[in-house]
């Protein structure tokens, strides 16, 4: 497309102030990281090191991260099998009520998170409860697992619709077992779009805090749990600053990996 | 095709079971009598849950020297599981899931799980500490029924009136500058974010409109509460923002975004030390005010553990380590001669019964009038959620 | 093309589709089913204990409190104008980032606008609470043109929430946009299309199931909110407040009030779907 030199600029200059928007606030969080100030006053009255020493030395901080891991990993583990197997069904078989089930899928995450959280919430304790299976790391697990599919789904259908399901059948052609064809021409394409969609599955567990709320048990604590409860405390917010502009650095590095490995699409779908 | 079918009619099945299940659970307490009080202890369980608010009950997570769980679980063996509570509301819902042992509750929830049978008797005789509560605390309406202790009182405080002194002038001394004086400070009035905040504007009807008759501000008839909710209404115009945290009241009141309004002697503290030109003060017409409350839970699986955690948190040098952490009046007056600050029971008021009986605590409204009127019906909490959440409109 | 139904491929198709659907149905529609159900329940007022009598009370309130309403309607208000928003933005940056920047470019710019996603919701908007407030940056950088900042209330919230959900918006855009076969964009022009006519005729229309696909995340992510509000709203209060009130106190009214968004969204997808946009998530 021909675009004028003056329309060039001006795009240029939206996307540049756009992203310089985007990236104020996280600059502001790295800077009152270093406010001597305890709550965040504006302009800093000074700079200090000490959030960043009381920041490592946090225990409740380095816990959180821990189930937030466990939680994210767990959760993204299982939305990689549903949603690669929920795939596999809509994009390459034709069936009664097949675009029921991708709105169905969709559900979970575009229902608000305060509907969802008290649904799981009230279910959890009707039906766990009885059994003697409380509250805790596994009932986070299975509420983020259940808005994390749509995601792994709609990554690998997006994968699914892109390379040809001839390929398969050549390979079965060829004499292939099913599990060779999975193995050597099924998986190795599928591969950067489970990891882009595992990403942002994880990316997404690991940020989420109202259906979380909800669903967490006593003393299961995950990052945004924690980083909620203690912005709340006047002692702790320069702390959680920290927290959080350290996430925002060490984040860069898998998202980059991610747009590496997935170089032919946009590195992920929603 | 049979296979499919199988599945479907499977899951089908298992909605249906989920549907049954959640149909037949749960039958409607209410009869108030909620479990017993154990005559003795046993041995401590190795666990207790514990629901509390943030600071109550400090494992040195957040802060390496807040630390008062870890000597208590070396003390007795009991392993301790804290769960954050941000409001009452939350508490007693957790209260309800039978999953815990014990919470901090406020007297805007004790009576209602004391009700709902969620909350056990507790008998004192078990929690050695309990004979240096003050005696003001015990035996309240917000802690006790038909004489017996419902929990152990734990500390409090009142709901002052803090300003800008740069900004609001002449110093109120009184709660008309947040309600009938609003206006002057349009945009920059602030309240606390909950129903129970009601009673706020009950308390200043009480002298400002004597007509209406109100004796108790959690006792409030239909024509009371309209008259509340209306003057609720006006203040409404001049607010800018509710509050129902620390951080977001300490940066409006520094930030001069909040200029007036309700607050709690902590954080007019911090924002003190926050270099903010604020004070507070105990208004003219008194303050509403809260107490908290270790209860029991009636389904407590640890109740063992519970009671010593209990007698732990009032002990007279946790209660202090808690009521400067968290920036309250300690329950236990033995408590006052541990207090790292040896000010803080002066500037916490906590042995000052003068200043306390100016304050009237939370207590949870119900039907029946807790004023002693036996010809009117009062406005129960339900109601006043309703209420709060047509002022915020 | 999906394969036409032989008998093998029905016991795989089985196999497929159920842990997935078994997973959904029994974790979350089963939920939303005792939820939705526990609507028509009552609730003991004082004690908040929920009490299994059949009643449509919680329904009627819903409709004849004006308060519901004027909430209601506030929310969908804000919802649409974050998506709008949202889109608006979207659109030319992704353009940019996909047909105008350089190759070499693309990647770093789509990890620019990944990266905020993990700095966590609630730091962000506290952040905004921050930059938003009486002598926030905000204000500072509007006084020489001698503008006030919006300060705490409904412009807030939507200028908070659409900062959150930007990333939601442009991920979908930019992938329809850089799908675009550059062949098309010639094809345009040697028909004598000029820019404007391309972008209206071509670009647009190619985009448009990814941008309803990102609004169904920024208007349904923007209806269930309730914290940002709490943060940098003021007084103001959304459904997502007054359901999370409701919550302890009154299950059924919270369950009656969901409704309320659950029929708004599953409306919109649906409105959604016709256009394709659940198959360009």
């Amino acid at each position: 497309m021909r675009l004028s030199r003056t329309a060039r600029v001006v795009l240029g200059c939206v996307t540049a102030a756009g992203l310089a928007i985007v990236y104020v606030p996280l600059l502001l969080v790295l800077l009152n990281s270093f406010n001597a100030d305890r709550s965040f006053g504006w302009p800093p009255s000074g700079l200090t090191g000490r959030w960043w020493r009381a920041a490592l030395h946090s225990d409740g901080a380095r816990e959180a991260l821990l189930t937030s891991l466990k939680a994210g990993l767990a959760a993204t583990a299982i939305a990689l099998v549903l949603g690669t197997l929920a795939a596999y069904a809509v994009h390459r078989h034709r069936f009664f009520g097949r675009r029921t089930v991708s709105f169905l899928l969709v559900l979970p995450i575009a229902l608000p998170g305060i509907v969802s959280g008290i649904a799981l919430n009230a279910a959890f304790r009707t039906v766990l409860d009885p059994i003697g299976i409380g509250f805790g790391l596994f009932t986070v697990v299975v509420g983020h697992a259940t808005f994390c599919v749509v995601i792994v789904f709609n990554n690998i259908g997006a994968r699914l619709r892109r390379i040809a399901p001839s390929l398969a059948e050549a390979s079965a052609d060829l004499g292939a077992r099913s599990w060779q064809t999975f193995r050597y021409v099924t998986f190795p394409a599928m591969r950067s779009a489970l990891f882009a969609g595992g990403l942002l599955a994880f990316a997404l567990s690991f940020d989420e805090i109202v259906v979380t709320t909800f669903t967490a048990g006593p003393g299961t604590r995950t990052l945004p749990i924690w980083i909620y409860e203690n912005l709340a405390r006047p002692h702790q917010a320069p702390v959680v600053n920290v927290v959080a502009a350290l996430l925002i650095l060490v984040s860069v590095v898998p998202v980059y990996i991610a747009q590496r490995l997935s170089s032919d699409t946009a590195g992920g779908r929603l | 095709m049979r296979k499919r079918k199988t599945s479907a009619w499977r899951s089908a099945a298992a909605v249906c079971a989920l549907l049954l299940t959640a149909a037949g659970c749960g039958s409607g307490g209410g009869d108030g009598k909620g479990g017993h009080a154990p005559d003795k202890l046993g041995k401590g369980e190795g666990k207790v849950n514990i629901i509390a608010w943030a600071g109550y009950a400090e494992d040195g997570s957040n802060d390496p020297k807040v630390d008062w769980v870890h000597p208590f679980e070396k003390k007795t063996g009991c392993q301790v599981n804290t769960k954050t509570a941000g409001t009452s509301d939350e508490m007693v819902s957790l209260m309800k899931t039978g999953q815990y042992d014990t919470v901090s509750a406020s007297g805007d929830a004790t009576l209602r799980l004391i009700a709902s049978g969620d909350a056990a008797p507790v008998n004192t005789k078990l929690v050695p500490h309990y004979k240096d509560i003050f005696p003001a605390l015990k035996q309240q309406p917000f802690n006790s029924k038909d004489g017996r202790m419902y929990g152990i009182p734990h500390g409090r405080g009142a709901n002052l009136l803090m300003y800008r002194t740069d900004k609001v002038k002449p110093a109120p001394d009184s709660w008309r500058a947040v309600f009938d004086d609003s206006a002057r400070y349009a945009g920059h009035v602030t309240a606390y974010d909950s129903p129970i905040y009601i009673a706020d504007a009950a308390l200043y009807l009480m002298r400002a409109k004597p007509s209406l008759g109100i004796k108790n501000p959690y006792a409030l008839d239909q024509k009371q509460l309209d008259a509340a909710v209306a003057l609720l209404k006006k203040q409404h115009k001049a607010v800018g923002e509710y509050w129902s945290d620390y951080q977001k009241e300490i940066t409006a009141f520094k930030g001069g975004d909040s200029v007036i309004g309700t607050t709690w002697q902590v954080i007019a503290n911090l924002t003190k030390a926050e270099k903010a030109p604020v004070k507070a003060v105990l208004p003219k017409e008194g303050a509403t005010g809260w107490s908290d409350t270790w209860m029991v839970s009636a389904k407590a699986e640890h109740p063992n553990c519970a009671y010593r955690w209990l007698d732990w948190i009032v002990s007279p040098k946790v209660n202090a380590q808690v009521a400067e952490y968290f920036g309250e009046a300690p329950s236990n007056r033995k408590a006052c001669a541990e207090t790292s600050d040896p000010n803080h029971c002066a500037i916490f008021h906590a042995d000052d019964e003068k200043y306390f009986q100016r304050v009237h605590f939370w207590t949870t409204p119900i039907k029946e009038c807790l004023d002693g009127r036996k010809d009117a019906t009062c406005t129960d909490y339900a109601q006043w959620t309703r209420a709060w959440t047509e002022v915020k409109g | 093309m999906p394969a036409a139904p032989t008998s093998g491929s029905r016991l795989r198709l089985t196999a497929l589709l159920a842990p997935p659907l078994l997973w959904l149905t029994l974790a979350y529609l089963g939920s939303l089913a005792i939820l939705l159900l526990s609507a028509f329940w009552a609730t003991d007022s004082f004690t908040s204990d929920v009490v299994h009598t059949w009643n449509t009370d919680n329904f009627h309130e819903l409709l004849t409190t004006p308060v519901y309403r004027t909430i209601a309607l506030r929310t969908l208000s804000i919802a649409v104008a974050v998506t709008v928003i949202d889109a608006l933005l979207a659109l030319p940056m992704a353009f940019c980032m996909a047909r105008v920047a350089g190759r070499r470019w693309r990647r770093p710019l789509l990890v620019a606008v990944l990266t905020p996603l993990w700095a966590g919701y609630l730091v962000k908007a506290y952040a905004w609470r921050v930059m938003l407030g009486e002598d926030g940056v905000v204000g500072a950088a509007l006084a020489p043109f001698g503008l006030h900042g919006p300060g705490y209330g409904t412009t807030a919230v939507v200028i908070v929430l659409a900062y959150l959900w930007l990333p939601y918006m442009i991920l979908p855009v930019y992938a329809a946009l850089e799908r675009l076969p550059e062949r098309m964009l010639e094809a345009s022009a040697d028909l004598g299309a000029g820019a404007w006519r391309t972008l209206r005729s071509v670009v647009l229309p190619a985009v448009r199931p990814a941008v309803l696909a990102g609004s169904v995340f920024t208007f349904s992510l923007s209806l269930g909110d309730y914290l940002t509000v709490q943060i940098v709203g003021g007084k103001t209060q959304l459904l997502g407040n007054v359901i999370a009130s409701q919550v302890t106190l009154d299950l059924p009214m919270a369950a009656a009030l969901s409704a309320v968004p659950v029929v708004l969204i599953v409306c919109y997808l649906a409105a959604v779907r016709r256009a394709g946009a659940l198959d360009s998530l």
